[in-house]
């Protein structure tokens, strides 16, 4: 069946807490669908056959309930902040957040009365990916570098140099 | 419909049931963008549909009050972005026309040839979005997998998959890559055949048609009073299409037929849509094989950059055009212009009022998918259910940035 | 394309009530007064020889510092017989035009538009309130007055510092 069945005598196997939970974390990564704008066309194309997004593990949801990171996709106005805000609250923790495009990092070439310039003055932002629109290949280097982030986390042990009676927050 | 109204009539007077306001939020899967359409809900009876828009408004016509005319390119590419260069060819025109200057030859073809790809992209999109929005999925991957192959031509031309403003005023912003027009005509030949299969895996299909069949139909006269144009009016049997009726560019040298179908519901729309893709091959096939040779860009300096860049090595003049036009553009003479192509969406249009400097007065585009929209909220069609405003969303096929602007 | 016929039969129906605008080159051009607008519409719709049943695009315009300020531009198209046509309407300030959604039902949307870019109050239209901007949104966006980056908040840094009266809203 594969590589690692019939190989080992009868064993504990050790690893650490955090490890399996990061792991079992970067693995299954749920992206709500929120496409804004044009970014959205090539989260869609990341999506598709060509640069399967599925492989990662990454299935799109359509209820940010149900996810765990979100992808803004576009441009962010100033009509549609709180909205993103209210998504994001919506989510359960561990969330995480990519914002996709020029537009979403920065408000991108629309510095006008209407567009928030930065996403990150609304949530707070993990991962950046660069472009206009990013190509998908752009988008999956983003996710690559997400998990990355996730399995330097820290989740059950402690923050070095803290009490253990109060709780870390890794929102 | 009567025994409805009876028994609405009468419980609504002994107080028992009351409408309900449902909000389908910017953030829905089958919304096409954000989009926020104000349901009320008698059961599952759609009594008034209302749309909030303005959630993708960015001011593309305020900053392009200060922007050059070159600069401008790029934003009209991020107006409707299933399709950017035909958003490209629709302002290149209407700045040419400010100027009293027309493209040479081959860059019309190569325009036009990139603005029926662009075609083909953006049906292609709605031709799998739709199905999906109704219960069909499989068909969003297969055309999906066909606008990757459309994305590699346009990278291969241009060198970026979407927004690829690749036109200028005056052409285009360079030539085609030898083994371009050879790459096209493969895919032409592979794409014929897999309109067929999606026709193959939904034309009679029960459940498909029972979802997009008669629902939401639009008369003739409404479609014409409500400014739709493109598909969503000639699946309404109003024979119109500004390609053949007022041709631009080399569209007068090239055959293709006019797809109009009478019924006006959802499935007219979305199937106005797959014949229009066999007639953008066809024409694709011709430019390809018609192509002249010549220049790709205007031959005058004050307007455009030098096509042969080794000029700019050994002749101060051309050296001094070409800082002139980088770094302040070129002044249009007064003047004001509107100019309307056959977008996918529909008629696009471009309404410029120039003072003679280098920055645009006042530009307006008439965004199709902005009046597209508008028909949601007319109650002249036959959208009885919730599940048929979803149909009859996806089949107007409004892309949120050219609403919004 | 017989441009001629259009503004013919404008000219002999309107006589004086409209001018033609000799600077438009492109397509023809009437200037009329907003309180005949909505007889030319009505008169460039049914009448049988230019049956003009496609409303474009209703634009508004802005001509800040100059008088008469604004100017409502619509643009016609004729299905039947290809005809384009472009009617100006020039406004005064604070402007105020009457609405012609009873004429073409598209140009519900475009007037909201228009309001809520240049504050061009309908007169008569069935539900004149801001379609792009939020509803509490202070100012007329595309006026030549109101800075591009919009005034200054927590989400857009570059803005303008506020003046104690913005645009009147």
């Amino acid at each position: 069946m594969g590589i690692l069945t019939n190989r080992f005598q009868d064993n504990i196997f050790f690893a650490s807490v955090d490890n399996v939970i990061n792991w079992s974390r970067k693995s299954s990564l749920w992206p709500e669908t929120f496409g804004i704008a044009c970014c959205a066309i090539e989260m869609i194309s990341a999506g598709c056959a060509r640069y399967d997004l599925d492989r990662f593990g990454v299935v799109f949801r359509p209820s940010p309930r149900q996810s765990d990171v979100m992808i803004i996709a576009g441009t962010v106005t100033k009509k549609m902040a709180p909205i993103v805000r209210r998504l994001y609250d919506q989510m359960p923790e561990p969330r995480y957040v990519i914002a996709m495009g020029t537009c979403a990092i920065s408000g991108g070439v629309y510095n006008t009365y209407a567009v928030v310039q930065g996403s990150d003055l609304i949530v707070p932002v993990d991962i950046h990916v660069a472009g206009c629109p990013p190509r998908p290949e752009a988008l999956l280097h983003g996710f690559v570098l997400l998990q990355e982030k996730i399995m330097k986390e820290r989740v059950l042990r402690a923050e070095p140099n803290t009490k253990i009676e109060e709780t870390v927050d890794h929102g | 419909m009567t025994e409805v109204t009876v028994v609405h009539e009468e419980t609504m007077a002994s107080g028992l049931t009351r409408d309900v306001l449902l909000n389908l939020g910017p953030q829905h899967p089958s919304t096409h963008g954000v989009l926020r359409l104000l349901l009320q809900l008698d059961g599952e009876i759609v009594e008034r549909v209302e749309p909030h828009i303005g959630l993708l408004h960015r001011g593309t016509e305020k900053l392009a009050e200060n922007f050059t005319y070159t600069q401008i390119f790029p934003l009209t590419d991020r107006l409707d972005y299933l399709c950017p260069p035909s958003n490209n060819l629709g302002y290149a025109l209407a700045v040419e026309a400010l100027l009293g200057i027309e493209a040479p030859k081959r860059a019309q073809y190569i325009r036009v040839m990139m603005a029926e790809l662009s075609r083909i992209s953006g049906h292609l999109l709605i031709t799998g979005a739709l199905p999906m929005d109704v219960g069909a999925m499989t068909t969003l991957l297969y055309t999906m997998r066909e606008r990757e192959m459309v994305m590699d031509l346009m990278e291969m031309i241009s060198g970026v998959r979407m927004h690829t403003s690749f036109c200028r005023v005056g052409g285009v912003r360079e030539d085609l890559p030898p083994g371009c027009l050879e790459r096209v005509l493969e895919f032409c030949d592979i794409f014929s055949h897999r309109i067929a299969d999606y026709e193959q895996l939904l034309e009679h299909n029960r459940i498909f048609l029972a979802r997009v069949e008669n629902i939401a139909t639009i008369t003739g006269d409404d479609a014409i009073a409500l400014g739709l144009s493109g598909p969503n009016l000639r699946a309404s049997g109003v024979d119109w299409d500004i390609r053949r009726d007022a041709p631009y560019e080399i569209y007068d040298q090239l055959e293709f037929d006019v797809i109009v179908r009478q019924d006006g519901d959802c499935y007219d729309r979305w199937k106005c849509r797959v014949d229009e893709m066999r007639q953008s091959v066809r024409m694709i096939r011709q430019c390809a094989r018609q192509m002249p040779a010549g220049r790709f860009l205007v031959d005058d300096p004050k307007i455009a950059f030098p096509v042969d860049k080794g000029l700019l090595a050994h002749s101060m003049e051309s050296h001094i055009h070409h800082f002139e036009l980088a770094a302040y553009g070129f002044k249009v003479p007064a003047g004001e212009v509107y100019v309307a192509i056959e977008a996918p969406k529909g008629e696009l249009g471009y309404y410029i009022i120039s003072d003679g400097s280098e920055k645009p007065f006042r530009f307006k585009v008439r965004a199709p998918s902005f009046v597209n929209l508008q028909a949601l909220t007319e109650r002249t069609t036959n959208m009885k259910y919730l599940a048929d405003v979803i149909a009859m969303l996806g089949s107007l096929d409004p892309v949120m940035a050219e609403v919004d602007k | 394309m017989d441009d001629v016929l259009p503004l013919s039969r404008i000219i002999d129906h309107f006589e004086d009530r409209v001018t033609v605008d000799e600077t438009v080159s492109d397509m023809p051009c009437v200037v009329v007064g907003p309180d005949d607008l909505v007889a030319l519409c009505t008169f460039l719709r049914d009448d049988d020889l230019l049956q003009f049943n496609f409303m474009a695009d209703i634009c508004g315009v802005d001509f800040y510092p100059d008088s008469p300020r604004f100017q409502l531009v619509y643009h016609l198209y004729s299905i039947p017989f290809g005809w384009r046509i472009r009617i100006k309407c020039l406004l005064a300030d604070p402007p105020l035009a009457p609405t012609i959604t009873d004429i073409w039902t598209t140009a519900n949307w475009h007037e909201r538009e228009a309001y809520d870019m240049y504050g061009i109050v309908f007169e008569g239209h069935p539900d004149l309130r801001r379609i792009y901007m939020w509803e509490e949104f202070e100012g007329w966006p595309m006026r030549k007055d109101f800075p591009l980056r919009g005034y200054k908040d927590a989400y857009n840094p570059f803005g303008d510092e506020k003046k104690d009266q913005g645009d009147a809203s």
